[in-house]
């Protein structure tokens, strides 16, 4: 997959963006239709997250997402404007620089730890896994939301806090 | 600076998951952008969110939208690259995109003693108001229905839950009946988000609290 952004990012490879096409695109359409989507305004929306990924594929930064990730973001942005027709405050942007090109060390360690999340997260207990799925789907309100807990998130969140260091000493 | 007050983790599943009304979405992305634990938490919550997007069993897409998605990315359009966000040493970006980009523009009005206030336009389900306290002033105890978060962008406060600072962000319920009194050393600036929805008129003025009613 991260593979696949490169070839957009490089090439403009079309044959990239169709494969990610099919495996993406039917699973925000999923995701926005469980959101309360209707069929049409989901594979709308699918089709702008889509291209959204190939417009900005120079902005994807491999050691701190993986594409999974990436179009979630997208797609849940997305379906805030779309859906609940709001902005979407987003944080200060992080200084960017020229050494933007992450390490491919970096890279593949994180790529396997989004890997571990996921086996992780396949392997909850079937309630704890369905409320998580809820939750992103965006039927859980507050309290419901504060009462989830137990997800593994440690080690992936200390990798990204390290990719956070070394951009900001990077910026110095 | 070192941040000793952060989000929870209620709040970072829900700014990740999109279900936080945009006043709670305002006050979280202004605490991200000076805190990089909270935005490595974020991530890690994001991520989260992909993998849940990963496995969810996928909705056949009609034939039309792969071609609608190749005339939008071979459409002449160039993107334009995203304007470069105004900054500020007291506001994070995301609060300037509220108040017309600078803390000049901020249209405060008088709450009295020296406070000031300035109420920002977001959706109704919960509201924002940046908070301009004189240094060694108390805020009187102005009780709150629901939830309440406080983010310091300027000076610092006290209050019996402790000690904040620029970047720190108070989480209080209503169970928490607090009395904030600005640091001596400087004008403090807070960003103020409430649930509780803007009563404008209908209910008796709450005698107890007539300050920073809106």
């Amino acid at each position: 997959m991260v593979a696949l952004i490169r070839r957009i990012r490089d090439e403009r490879d079309e044959d990239a963006f169709v494969a990610l096409f099919n495996h993406y695109a039917p699973r925000v359409k999923a995701f926005l239709m469980r959101s309360g989507a209707d069929s049409a305004l989901a594979e709308e929306c699918a089709q702008e997250v889509m291209a959204t990924v190939w417009h900005k594929a120079h902005l994807f930064d491999p050691s701190r997402a993986s594409v999974a990730t990436w179009v979630f973001t997208i797609a849940r942005n997305r379906k805030i404007d779309a859906l609940r027709k709001q902005r979407r405050p987003e944080p200060e942007d992080l200084p960017w620089g020229p050494e933007a090109e992450p390490d491919q060390a970096d890279v593949l360690e994180f790529q396997q730890e989004s890997k571990k999340l996921g086996q992780a997260i396949a392997s909850l207990p079937d309630k704890q896994r369905e409320l998580i799925e809820k939750a992103y789907f965006g039927d859980l309100s507050h309290s419901e939301i504060a009462e989830q807990t137990g997800l593994p998130l440690g080690t992936i969140k200390s990798r990204i806090r390290l990719a956070l260091d070394r951009l900001r000493h990077a910026m110095k | 600076m070192t941040i000793k007050h952060h989000l929870t983790d209620a709040l970072l599943m829900g700014y990740s998951s999109g279900s936080l009304p945009e006043a709670f979405n305002l006050i979280v992305a202004a605490h991200l952008s000076l805190c990089d634990e909270c935005r490595a938490h974020l991530a890690s919550f994001d991520a989260v969110g992909g993998e849940v997007l990963e496995g969810t069993s996928a909705t056949p897409v009609s034939d039309s939208c792969l071609d609608g998605a190749m005339a939008l990315i071979r459409g002449a359009t160039p993107v334009e690259p995203a304007p470069v966000r105004p900054r500020d040493k007291t506001l994070p970006a995301p609060v300037l995109d509220y108040v017309g980009g600078s803390l000049d523009n901020v249209k405060w009005r008088s709450a009295g003693m020296g406070v000031k206030q300035a109420i920002l336009p977001t959706s109704p389900e919960a509201s924002a108001r940046l908070l301009y306290i004189p240094a060694g002033v108390a805020v009187p105890d102005h009780g709150h229905n629901g939830l309440e978060l406080t983010l310091v962008l300027q000076g610092a406060f006290a209050d019996e839950e402790g000690y904040f600072a620029r970047g720190d962000i108070e989480v209080a319920d209503e169970e928490v009946e607090h009395l904030p009194v600005a640091d001596i050393s400087e004008d403090c600036i807070c960003l103020a988000v409430t649930d509780a929805p803007l009563r404008f008129k209908g209910l008796l003025p709450r005698l107890a609290q007539p300050f920073l009613k809106i």
